[in-house]
């Protein structure tokens, strides 16, 4: 396995549960010895420069808990007391990520997402350079999901440089600036998930209803198109390249075609990943 | 490396005492044990002098032990906690030494032993059948190096037992019996040989002899031989789980 992260981007780490994310993950944080190979974080060895590197870097990981009954001030002002360097301001993170009024809420009774921000502060206490996400929103619900994202995003506003993973492909697609996909402990590929779109699956597709007796004849006539089903007085054009949902649209005006539905669908990297390993995410 | 250790040792007594019924089990139940038997059994005639040594030194030192091992089991258990919910895991990603977070935990537990000690003292002075003259500080210190020592057994269970799960049976099941054949119910001289041989490998033996004796008034030097035989035990089981301790 071998890849670079570069400044100040976010970069996802994506594969299915057992392929080595979060192994990859704490040889990098300095918290698990590799077998063989080297790493270099911010030019420290993470294994041998543990002490340095963990003053510089931010880590949340995968389902930690805290103590139940500590307060979300005191784990602050505990991770703020541990570093070496003058701490962010502990209440302004607090006010920033939401949490606020949840100052002196005990940690078993924060909500998912609440614990989730906070692991996120706690991350962030130390002004890090580089911050470790493993697995953030597992098990949130999608709103807060997408708060979190938006968390993430400023993150990398700030100019840090994030480093997660995630078994959610949209998550991926929608957070990261590049993307590996791994599994089995291997990179399969590595790029930008419109890349890993384009070159993988450059299938486009549209689906439409129409009534036109002679629409299925006008679509086979369409440039790139590779397929017309017609089910029902339902289609599904399909085809490669850019210019497909253009061109369908083109053909419809030219020939008035009345149309009551029309959706295009596009390749997500849910599909690269599909293709690339031959089976879902989820199996 | 002892970056944070009072900050996590006053968070650790924060909330610890966010927990009332952990509170009354761990300070409240020996001062009541003590208190309550020591008057059952002190109400007999004076003449029975078996249960007169019994109430003047042989109660008070079982009770102390018991402070002692449940400060280790709760210890252990703490730790099992910490580790299964990947506290411990995440406190090292942090420049927090696993050191620091032992010491912290070790200093909260010494710190209870020592609170309970006085609670004790106060509540026997008041409540206590028999007149008892001690002293205190000399005890109190017998009292945290016996801790320090069963703690370090406690550690090695922790430290060989899969799951975290049963190290608190485990230790229990191993503590307890030592009570036994520890010479406070039974003195040791009077145990057949085999029992006797077995007494004598047992750490709590040291332990009770040295608290017994430092109770009665004895001078420290001797029980030089029951403080070595304390070192021994936790030198030992410190450097065997050290090595296999898992943080994770």
């Amino acid at each position: 396995m071998s890849f670079d992260v570069a400044d100040g981007e976010i970069f996802g780490l994506i594969g299915p549960n057992g392929a080595g994310k979060t192994t990859t993950m704490e040889c990098v944080e300095g918290l698990r010895s590799p077998d063989r190979g080297t790493i270099l974080v911010l030019g420290l060895d993470p294994f041998g420069d543990v002490y340095k590197l963990q003053n510089r870097i931010g880590v949340q990981l995968q389902e930690a808990q805290l103590q139940k009954r500590i307060k979300v001030w005191e784990a602050v002002h505990l991770w703020a007391s541990l570093y070496r360097k003058k701490a962010a301001d502990g209440d302004r993170l607090l006010e920033q990520l939401g949490l606020g009024d949840k100052r002196n809420a005990w940690f078993m009774t924060l909500s998912g997402g609440q614990k989730q921000r906070l692991f996120i502060a706690l991350a962030l206490i130390n002004d890090p350079e580089l911050v470790f996400l493993d697995e953030l929103t597992t098990g949130l619900d999608p709103q807060a999901r997408r708060a979190i994202w938006e968390l993430i995003r400023g993150i990398r506003q700030r100019g840090k440089t994030v480093f997660l993973t995630t078994h959610l492909m949209e998550e991926a697609e929608r957070l990261c600036d590049r993307v590996a996909i791994i599994e089995h402990g291997r990179i399969i590929d590595i790029d930008t998930p419109e890349g890993l779109i384009g070159r993988h699956c450059p299938e486009q597709t549209v689906v439409l209803a129409t009534d036109d007796p002679l629409a299925e004849q006008r679509f086979r006539g369409i440039p790139r198109v590779e397929t017309v089903i017609r089910q029902d007085g339902r289609f599904t054009i399909g085809g490669r390249g850019d210019d497909l949902v253009t061109n369908v649209i083109h053909c419809l005006s030219e020939n008035r075609v009345r149309v009551t539905d029309f959706r295009t669908v596009l390749p997500t990297l849910e599909d690269v990943f599909l293709k690339l390993t031959g089976h879902s995410i989820r199996d | 490396m002892l970056r944070g250790l009072w900050n996590l040792t006053w968070l650790e007594i924060k909330i610890f005492v966010r927990e009332p019924l952990g509170v009354f089990a761990t300070i409240g139940i020996p001062v009541l044990v003590l208190v309550v038997m020591g008057r059952v059994i002190g109400s007999r005639p004076p003449a029975v002098l078996a249960a007169n040594t019994l109430v003047r030194v042989g109660l008070p030192v079982f009770v102390c032990i018991m402070i002692a091992i449940n400060a280790v089991l709760s210890l252990v258990t703490i730790i099992s906690i910490y580790r299964e919910g990947g506290i411990l895991k995440w406190l090292r990603a942090t420049p927090l030494r696993p050191q620091t977070i032992l010491a912290a935990h070790v200093i909260v537990k010494l710190l209870l032993t020592a609170a309970t000690l006085i609670l004790m003292v106060l509540a026997g002075k008041r409540y206590y059948p028999v007149e008892v003259n001690v002293p205190v500080i000399s005890f109190t210190i017998a009292l945290l190096v016996t801790t320090v020592s069963i703690l370090s057994i406690g550690f090695l269970i922790a430290s060989l037992v899969p799951t975290a799960r049963f190290a608190q049976p485990v230790g229990a099941f191993i503590l307890y019996p030592m009570i036994a054949l520890s010479g406070l119910f039974v003195p040791i001289a009077s145990l057949p040989p085999m029992l006797q041989t077995a007494a004598q490998v047992m750490p709590l033996t040291y332990a009770v002899s040295l608290l017994e004796g430092i109770w009665r008034g004895d001078a420290w030097f001797a029980h030089a031989g029951d403080l070595l035989a304390l070192a021994i035990v936790f030198v030992v089981c410190t450097a065997l789980s050290a090595k296999m301790f898992r943080w994770e």
